[in-house]
């Protein structure tokens, strides 16, 4: 049976003049994963936060696990656990008192504390540093350390705002191994922010927002079919895009050097293309739709990747000197 | 009522061990009020002649509110760490885990509280150095003072931390409240001699009570040396010149109502509090 455990209508959060979430709408199902994509300032961890009963909404409805986020955040708190983007260890603590610490006010059986807390190490790879003072530990480990925090308990509903955030692949896949573990065994629901369009494509599910507003939500291939086709890249002379457009009808985009355009079924189009045009085009490339396109199609401009993570590391490296 | 007496313990507990790892917190706790007596030792007290002439010196009288000084400044120093906590994220742990919030904020208060009496404890081994002889029952009644009031300021500090998110504002409370508190706490000079408005002032000030009862409790046992009271108990001198205005149980039963008051105040701040 699928039933709604998270439930989202009309909602709205505004800071002063800025509108940070404009009238968003979503049901999340139980044991689903699903993940939020948008560009910085998309509002994002704003509603991480209401959904996780730290921040108030201006107006509209949110419940979580069957509970209103404003008339029972003991509940909701009871039913979620959530890894923050920003950090939120004790830095004058070791690894082990951080999870300990958790543990304890998330009433954690202590006959499981123990096992519990090695797992999680383990999972991140920071078994050998355990006993560490969480101030010596370099950006990536306390991103991992955080990480394996939210995986202590095993809550109903787990929020993770951008997780993986300047982890290497490895770790990035073990965490994500765990995660889809956790779903099977527990049915954990999992809801989630990204940046990476790879990531994304592990959730059931994702919704596209942009300036406060979900653009669309639905399965990634569901998604990448919205589209309408395969992405054709070519180079050539000057004149070719042009001359593309007039021969085929398209419209294109030109990044760099090279000519972007949509084709319904790029891998028959390629020969016709040769046929046409032999002489003048120098390379070809079928590209199947990304997320990446669908964001680029969706808000008529780019997630801004590369740009969004290179100010998060800027604001990283703010907090980290702000703390010595 | 299991899981806040959790929270409580789980909390303390973090203060406790965060303080221990402070090196610099834990030598400047001891070290700064030791400063001050030297200071007032040597300087002032040569300088200055008390209410009337007891034949209490300056150092004496000021020794107490000393201990007053280092719990004022202990426990408002535990309670702000929560902008600490705020500003470097820690606090939203703390926020979103289920766990009532009021345990939260006790769990701090008796944080604050605990470390004020082991400041407490350290200061009144050197009581026999100036002349005040000790007992088991004065270090007892001076835990529970420090006690009270560690819970009073400490509680005082959350209430006002509770909804502020900057340094800067920290550097206000200090300002506006602990060097106000602290002059105007009969540590420095006898309130009964103070101008009306300075006297009403340090009958609202909860840190008078203590410092008043501290000195209830550190002179109990020593007995004149020198002036019209030779041979008698000095708290008996200072009474009747002055230097203690109320009884211990006076005092005693203001800082119970105050540190009452105030956990609740600080208890209920930070239960309402948003990130
Ligand atoms: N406490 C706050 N006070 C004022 N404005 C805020 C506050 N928190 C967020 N905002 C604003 O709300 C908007 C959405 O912010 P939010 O953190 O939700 O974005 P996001 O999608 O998580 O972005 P990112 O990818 O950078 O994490 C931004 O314009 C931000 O400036
Ligand atoms: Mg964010």
């Amino acid at each position: 049976m699928l039933t709604d455990v998270i439930h989202v209508e009309n909602l709205v959060k505004k800071f002063g003049n800025i509108t940070a979430v404009d009238g968003i709408q979503l049901d999340v199902q139980s044991g689903q994963i699903f993940g939020f994509l948008g560009p910085n300032g998309a509002g994002k961890s704003t509603t991480i936060k209401i959904l996780a009963t730290l921040v108030k909404p201006t107006s509209g409805r949110a419940a979580v696990a069957g509970f209103d986020v404003v008339a029972k955040p003991n509940e909701v708190r009871q039913s979620i656990g959530l890894v923050f983007q920003d950090q939120s260890l004790d830095d004058r603590l070791t690894a082990q008192e951080n999870l300990w610490f958790h543990a304890m006010l998330y009433d954690l059986p202590s006959t499981l504390f123990a096992e519990r807390i090695e797992n999680v190490l383990r999972l991140v790879d920071l078994i050998d540093r355990r006993h560490s003072l969480v101030r010596t530990f370099s950006g990536g480990m306390k991103r991992r350390l955080e990480i394996a925090r939210g995986l202590l308990h095993h809550p109903k509903v787990l929020f993770l705002d951008e997780p993986t955030l300047g982890l290497d692949p490895q770790t990035r896949n073990a965490i994500w191994k765990h995660v889809k573990a956790l779903r099977e065994e527990k049915g954990t629901t999992v809801f989630m922010t990204t940046h990476y369009m790879e990531e994304a494509e592990h959730c059931d599910k994702i919704a596209v927002i942009d300036h406060g507003k979900i653009q669309a939500i639905d399965s990634p291939a569901m998604l990448k079919r919205m589209i309408g086709g395969d992405t054709i890249i070519v180079s050539g002379d000057d004149g070719l895009a042009e001359s593309l457009k007039r021969a085929y009808n398209v419209e294109v985009q030109k990044v760099g050097s090279e000519i972007h355009f949509q084709m319904a079924s790029g891998a028959e189009f390629v020969p016709k293309l040769i046929a046409g045009f032999a002489g003048r085009v120098k390379s070809i490339q079928v590209k199947q739709p990304s997320l990446e396109d669908v964001f680029l199609k969706l808000t008529g401009h780019s997630i801004r990747a590369q740009e969004g993570t290179s100010q998060d590391q800027m604001r990283q490296m703010a907090q980290l000197w702000r703390r010595r | 009522m299991r899981i806040a007496v959790k929270t409580i313990y789980t909390i303390w507990l973090r203060e406790a061990k965060t303080f221990s790892r402070e090196k610099f917190r834990v030598v400047s706790m001891i070290a700064q009020p030791l400063l001050y007596l030297a200071v007032v030792a040597k300087g002032i007290s040569s300088a200055v002649t008390l209410n009337g002439n007891a034949g209490i010196n300056y150092l004496t009288f000021m020794y107490p509110g000393i201990i007053g000084m280092s719990i004022l400044f202990t426990s408002i120093f535990s309670a702000v760490s929560i902008i600490w906590d705020r500003e470097f994220g820690f606090l939203k742990e703390v926020l979103v885990a289920p766990v009532p919030r009021w345990a939260v904020a006790l769990g701090k208060t008796f944080g604050g509280a605990t470390i004020s009496m082991i400041q407490a404890t350290i200061l009144i081994l050197i009581a026999p150095i100036i002349g005040i002889s000790l007992s088991p029952l004065i270090v007892v009644e001076m835990w529970i003072m420090a006690l009270l009031i560690g819970v009073a300021l400490t509680a005082l500090g959350i209430a006002i931390a509770a909804r502020m998110s900057s340094m800067q504002a920290f550097q206000m409370v200090m300002n506006f409240l602990v060097m106000p508190l602290y002059f105007l706490s009969g540590a420095m000079f006898p309130i009964t001699s103070a101008p009306p408005l300075l006297k009403a002032l340090m009958t609202v000030n909860p840190l008078t009570y203590c410092v008043d009862g501290l000195r209830n409790i550190i002179f109990s046992n020593t007995l004149m040396t020198a002036g019209p009271f030779v041979g008698r108990s000095v708290v008996e001198a200072a009474m009747s010149f002055g230097l203690i205005r109320w009884s211990l149980v006076f005092d005693m039963s203001i800082v119970t109502f105050v540190a009452v008051v105030l956990t609740a105040a600080g208890a209920y701040r930070f239960n309402n509090q948003q990130e």
